[in-house]
């Protein structure tokens, strides 16, 4: 895999939230959403990002392509620094990169009709003289598995499944490079999610796509990504070959999060692991530790008052001490 | 010994601008005291539906057309509003999947909690805090006093399903009906409160029917279960009877669907098609349009639920015994 240039690096990537009060007293708060975060996705590959609600893997897949502005770090695709790109010439690198989202009935136009939508980002970028936008229309649903009888429906009146390939099939309308992929079958049924990550297989191999898969469901993600990152808490806590993150999970949090998934197997004596301790809500910092450097949050802040947090991120340094050679990508962590 | 809870061809309609929408049509199946059920299904099979209408909180638009709920030899379907008014909370109790619109967002927890127990209970303010305390402490929670005072909004969703397994507990019900009591969770809390109910049930005795779409989440948790296909009971049996033998085509469908480990980069197995809108307009099997095994005559009649041997059964003419 090293040996391809990568299509999207990730360097550094930041970005915190600002949360709202603290305006008078100066004390302004702040939420780190994505927090240092490198990767790397080569031409050609899956690169699949886990993690709970709340861990930033939404945050990043939108910074990613450059739909929100990171606070820091730079995101390079196809060799350029999308952060220092003109707005003219980020609204011609969209072309390249194009995103399928959750719910795919929020995120089609209820008054366009399917053929509209698929038409769209053709017009918007010209791609194609007007008369030929019809064919290429029928061409892209017919390549997402649907066909002509669907151009004059309306998202409403087909089904869930079928929207999101009509999701799939807007996406791929300007032939982009890279696909972000976000929960892309969290909202559809076990049956019709097979039948999407077949389709996303297909694409991938006939269209030569890239993915950035962004999902909750481990099982989904082991499926269907080369190379896994697992993100807690807006860190990536470990970054791997997608067998090796499954078979030898190193990070603790990984390791509890593999064992709570409850597998559809009875008899096998095995007991679902639990986290002990609450949800973390996401780490708060005030601007004046933030601005003192990166290794204060984690020994005020978590120490404190987030256990659950601490036994993880202590765990994980012991992890990087005695087996550096590993893969662990965070470089918070070093410190 | 008597079933707990029988529910026995239970048919079911929703009034729709589109005319008639069978939801349910003809589900039998019966919950053993103390015993974890689960019913299991994709959208649109009728599972929530069934959990409602036993414990009758169905919209105004669904009409229950036929069959009988039997709840410790009573027949629920035949109570006055008031008799079933009593029972739940106090005997049935039910939790629902997102515990943030199951709180009332003006009260605190604890006064929540108490108004339940004081509702059923005949127990005075003292009396009520005190058990209000020791379900909140039964349930995992954590620091009860500050959780008592706190609004819904400040705890987490863990927290609050919790909450809502503790108010659902405070009467001591022998039966819980849970819908879907984790799919907002997050995987590691959900790992948590599967294993507080597994406890609940067995500390307690308390029967549970949950109702999911998930089916590893059944595996882990119920003795016996039944897989919901278009408002029909496609397969039922025990845990271990439907995970090591599926019969019915579609519950086999539904676990090669599930990815695993260890299956990268290889094609799933899909079903082909979609889950049918309107399945109590279909002659035959609700199943037979996307089944590889269907014959002519599963488009033309409904199969039976045909014994396997057990507590196994499977509605599917390839079960059928041979004359």
């Amino acid at each position: 895999m090293n040996t391809l240039t990568p299509l999207l690096q990730v360097r550094s990537l930041t970005k915190h939230f600002r949360l709202p009060g603290g305006l008078l007293s100066g004390k302004a708060r702040y939420v780190y959403a994505v927090d240092d975060v490198d990767f790397e996705v080569a031409s050609g590959e899956v690169l699949g990002l886990v993690g709970e609600s709340g861990c930033g893997k939404t945050t990043l897949g939108r910074m990613a392509l450059h739909l929100i502005e990171p606070t820091a770090g730079q995101v390079i695709f196809c060799g350029q620094d999308l952060t220092a790109l003109k707005r003219e010439e980020m609204r011609h690198m969209r072309q390249q990169m194009q995103v399928v989202f959750q719910n795919p009935l929020s995120s089609l136009s209820p008054r366009f009709k399917v053929e509209q939508i698929v038409a769209e980002p053709i017009i918007t970028h010209h791609v194609l003289p007007k008369e030929q936008v019809r064919d290429r229309v029928i061409e892209l649903l017919e390549q997402v598995g649907l066909g002509k009888q669907h151009l004059d429906r309306f998202p409403h009146e087909i089904s869930g499944g079928q929207c999101q390939r009509v999701a799939v099939a807007r996406a791929l309308a300007v032939n982009p490079k890279l696909l972000v992929l976000d929960e892309p079958t969290s909202a559809l049924d076990v049956s019709v999610q097979a039948q999407i990550i077949n389709l996303l297989e297909e694409l991938k191999k006939t269209h030569g796509l890239t993915y950035l898969f962004i999902s909750h469901d481990l099982n989904i993600v082991q499926q269907i990504s080369d190379r896994i990152g697992v993100m807690y808490l807006g860190k990536l806590v470990e970054l791997g070959p997608s067998e090796s993150i499954f078979n030898q999970p190193l990070h603790p949090y990984t390791k509890a999060l593999f064992g709570a998934i409850p597998l559809p197997v009875v008899d096998s004596g095995r007991q679902l692991t639990s986290l002990p301790g609450v949800e973390e809500r996401l780490p708060e910092i005030r601007s004046s530790t933030f601005f003192k450097g990166r290794a204060l949050p984690f020994t005020s802040q978590y120490r404190q008052s987030k256990a659950r947090a601490l036994v993880l991120l202590t765990h994980c340094r012991k992890q990087r001490a005695y087996s550096p050679s590993k893969e662990l990508a965070d470089p918070a962590l070093h410190g | 010994m008597s079933a707990l809870l029988d529910v026995r061809d239970l048919y079911l309609e929703f009034k729709t601008s589109r005319g008639r929408l069978k939801a349910l049509n003809g589900i039998t199946f019966d919950v053993q005291p103390g015993e974890a059920f689960g019913l299991v299904g994709e959208t649109g099979c009728g599972k929530t539906v069934t959990g409602l209408s036993i414990l009758q909180l169905l919209p105004r638009s669904a009409t229950i057309t036929g069959g009988q709920v039997f709840f410790e030899d009573i027949d629920l379907l035949g109570l006055s509003r008031s008799q079933i008014e009593n029972l739940r909370g106090s005997k049935i109790a039910m939790i629902f999947q997102d515990p943030s619109t199951s709180l009332n967002p003006v009260f605190t927890i604890g006064s929540q909690i108490e108004r339940v127990v004081r509702q059923h209970m005949k127990v005075n303010r003292q009396k009520a805090r005190e058990k209000v305390g020791e379900v909140m402490q039964a349930v995992g929670l954590p620091d009860v006093k500050r959780i008592m005072g706190s609004y819904p909004h400040q705890l987490s969703g863990g927290m609050q399903q919790r909450v809502m397994i503790a108010m659902a507990l405070s009467c001591s019900p022998r039966l819980l009906i849970a819908d879907e009591p984790t799919t907002s969770l997050d995987v590691t809390i959900q790992a948590q409160i599967l294993k507080l109910l597994r406890e609940l049930q067995t500390k307690f005795g308390i029967a549970v029917i949950l109702i999911t779409h998930n089916l590893g989440v059944i595996a882990q948790t119920c003795d016996r279960l039944a897989v919901l296909y278009g408002g029909r009971i496609a397969e039922k049996g025990s845990t271990s009877d439907i995970f090591n033998h599926p019969q019915h085509s579609y519950t086999r469908g539904l676990m090669s669907a599930i990815p695993r480990p260890g299956m990268r980069g290889m094609k799933m197995d899909t079903i082909p098609g979609n889950v049918p809108s309107n399945p109590g307009a279909m002659t035959g099997c609700p199943f037979a349009p996307r089944c590889e095994f269907a014959m002519e005559r599963c488009s033309v009649m409904v199969p039976p639920l045909y014994p396997l041997g057990g507590t196994h059964f499977s509605a599917c003419f390839l079960a059928e015994p041979k004359a």
